[in-house]
């Protein structure tokens, strides 16, 4: 009942509310995605690029002196030991494949972080196909060493200046580009947003992130199955994968955490369970942070991947049944889990992994617990704001 | 919908202006509204902003920014119509609605649709309103208003489903000239290619040809195959400059209608 149904939708919320100029395009993906990814030879490649290009399974590593800290047992997945640094090119190879598949040759993405915009510039380079990335004008300097990346890595980076130039307003411009050469382009979306069918397809690539925890907890533990799963959520891909095979243990506990940036009523803060509701946003119904006339408004996160005004629709489904717990973390307690991982694990987590650390101490946890935290993504991109909102009082 | 209806039947080579409404300032509509009325335009489709016009290139995208940053909303454009029907005591200009679903939503899809109806609206175009999900959810409060839904064919689309559209479609269909956001030139070539193929199809509905008209020569060629057409951002293009509404919008339809002497 959490999966998406035969219409797009989960629950209330998802379904492709497309302009027409997008309708083939969606249509064609809709027809044909659940057959060549099922399918023995997608599959097959798929799961060696994910073992030999990425480096999975990635470790489920146990924090034992955060584990002690916290009187409770604190597992860290991995996935900020990804080749590229983060768990979205887990979804840049599935979806990249299954462009090859639909006869695409430019492939075109939008970025928030940087993270997703670097996964498809270097999947494109594997394989040799044409990328262009937007990326917010604003995003393009928080995040300034992955642009560097996807430009040496061949790819187009094109800054949008529309809105708050931010994840948003790159999305706007990708979809406008798609509308525009409907032919020859495959619209590669990084979170588990957009019109049905990319929801669900996202979901399903980055499942492979839940699928390893239970072998790996069974093997560490004897358990397949932890108390807690603990993922920021921005669009919410990485949550969707941590999540995925999971949803229907209704005893494991489900956190996704939300960037509240300056706190949630700041007005400076991007928490769209919170603030946020339904709505039309990007081509499919969910939670959206608007106006009371339905303008989608400006969010704000000092985490450029989590600095979107909507989230996944099944998300949204999650949230309204009760089946996940949304918490929220600010800038402040994000940087203040990620100076503590790094003290205490030696990990540097990124800004949007440190969301997800930062809901641990909300949370009254027994001794006996299985905590699994998704850790998303690594901080080297985030090093300029680590450096610069470093406290002498950590040290 | 006796308007939109009549201006079918009777009249070819169908000029329709499209305009955000709120611009260049908010209490512009009206007048622009009565400029377009004199200077011969058939058909006005008023743009209702939205923050994030997916299917809109840049000229409409900026006018949209401007228009919510003046502070338009569907609640002060409806105000604004009903104080202009009732200055002209008249309902001699069909204006169709255009504008991205999810304001509609937020003001109520029912409550919207009535208040239309009572101003003398009898269609609106909702870009991201797929027929499918008309179908299935909007269709019902739509007919019960008495509003037309007006939905889009783009090069894209399969024949088939431009029977299908054409089969659900009353009053027009709008035709997308190009593979492209709003504003976007396509070679004539390739669109006379495409006119020509829709012609050939006979359907049912009548056909308005819009994006990327922006001159005199782009409106004849479109008539040769449609009812008429439509410009967006040739015209916004010009209330952004600085001469005023009552000078720009006849000189404007005038470079449109006829030869330049």
């Amino acid at each position: 009942m959490w999966q998406v149904n035969n219409d797009g939708y989960y629950g209330e919320f998802g379904g492709a509310y497309i302009p027409e100029m997008l309708f083939q395009n969606i249509e064609n993906l809709r027809g044909n995605y659940l057959q060549i990814i099922s399918s023995d030879s997608f599959q097959k490649e798929f799961q060696l690029l994910l073992r030999d290009y990425v480096g999975r399974p990635t470790p489920l590593f146990k924090a034992d002196r955060l584990s002690d800290q916290l009187g409770t047992n604190i597992y860290l997945k991995r996935e900020d030991l990804c080749h590229t640094g983060a768990h979205k090119i887990n979804n840049a190879i599935g979806q990249i494949l299954l462009a090859q598949a639909l006869g695409k040759k430019r492939i075109i993405a939008e970025t928030g972080a940087g993270q997703h915009g670097v996964a498809t510039a270097t999947v494109c380079a594997l394989k040799g196909l044409e990328c262009i990335v937007y990326m917010g004008a604003e995003d393009m300097q928080r995040q300034a060493p992955n642009v560097a990346r996807m430009r040496l890595l061949g790819a187009k980076v094109i800054p949008v200046l529309s809105g708050s130039k931010t994840l948003k307003d790159a999305t706007n411009e990708a979809i406008r580009d798609w509308i525009s050469n409907p032919d020859d382009t495959y619209y590669l979306i990084g979170s588990v947003v957009g019109p049905h069918p990319y929801p669900d397809m996202v979901a399903r690539f980055q499942s492979v992130i839940s699928h390893e925890i239970k072998s790996q907890l069974l093997a560490a533990t004897g358990n397949e199955n932890p108390d807690y799963v603990i993922a920021c959520v921005g669009g919410g891909s990485n949550a969707a994968g941590a999540f995925f095979h999971f949803l229907e243990n209704k005893k494991i506990n489900l956190i996704a955490v939300e960037a509240s940036g300056q706190g949630i009523h700041s007005g400076k803060s991007a928490a769209t369970t919170q603030l946020g509701s339904i709505g039309i946003l990007h081509g499919s119904k969910s939670l959206v942070m608007q106006t009371k006339d339905g303008q989608v408004t400006e969010p704000y996160s000092i985490s450029a991947g989590l600095d979107y005004p909507g989230i996944g629709p099944m998300h949204a489904h999650l949230y309204t049944s009760g089946r996940a717990t949304f918490l929220s973390a600010t800038d402040q307690e994000a940087l203040s889990a990620a100076y503590e991982l790094a003290r205490l694990e030696g990990i540097i987590p990124a800004l949007e992994s440190a969301h997800a650390l930062a809901a641990l101490s909300q949370i009254s946890f027994r001794p006996q617990d299985v905590v699994v935290v998704n850790l998303s993504g690594r901080g080297d991109k985030d090093m300029a704001a680590y450096e610069n909102l470093y406290e002498p009082e950590l040290q | 919908m006796a308007l939109l209806a009549d201006l079918f039947q009777q009249k070819k080579n169908i000029l329709s202006i499209y305009f955000t409404a709120g611009i260049p300032n908010l209490n512009d509509t009206t007048s622009i509204l009565n400029s377009l009325e004199k200077s011969g335009v058939n058909l006005i489709e008023l743009g209702m902003p939205y923050s994030d016009p997916l299917a809109d290139g840049p000229v409409i995208q900026k006018s949209s920014d401007v228009a919510l940053k003046n502070g338009m909303s569907i609640e002060i454009l409806f105000k604004q119509l009903k104080q202009f029907r009732e200055e002209n005591n008249s309902y001699s200009i069909p204006i169709i609605l255009m504008g991205y679903l999810n304001p509609v939503l937020q003001f109520g899809v029912e409550k919207f649709c009535m208040t239309a109806k009572s101003l003398g609206i009898d269609a609106v175009i909702i870009p991201d309103l797929t027929p499918e999900v008309f179908e299935k959810e909007f269709q019902e409060t739509f007919r019960k208003a008495g509003i037309v839904n007006i939905f889009l064919i783009t090069p894209q689309t399969t024949e088939a489903r431009i029977r299908k559209i054409d089969s659900l479609s009353k009053l027009f269909i709008y035709v997308v000239s190009s593979a492209g956001v709003t504003g976007t030139q396509a070679n004539d070539d390739f669109k006379e290619k495409y006119f020509a193929r829709l012609q050939s199809m006979k359907l049912k509905n009548p056909l308005l040809i819009g994006f990327g008209i922006s001159t005199r020569k782009d409106f004849s060629l479109a008539c040769k195959y449609a009812q008429g057409a439509i410009i967006g951002s040739a015209y916004i293009r010009q209330l952004e400059g600085a001469k005023g509404i009552e000078e720009i919008t006849p000189q404007f339809i005038n470079s449109i209608l006829h030869e330049s002497k």
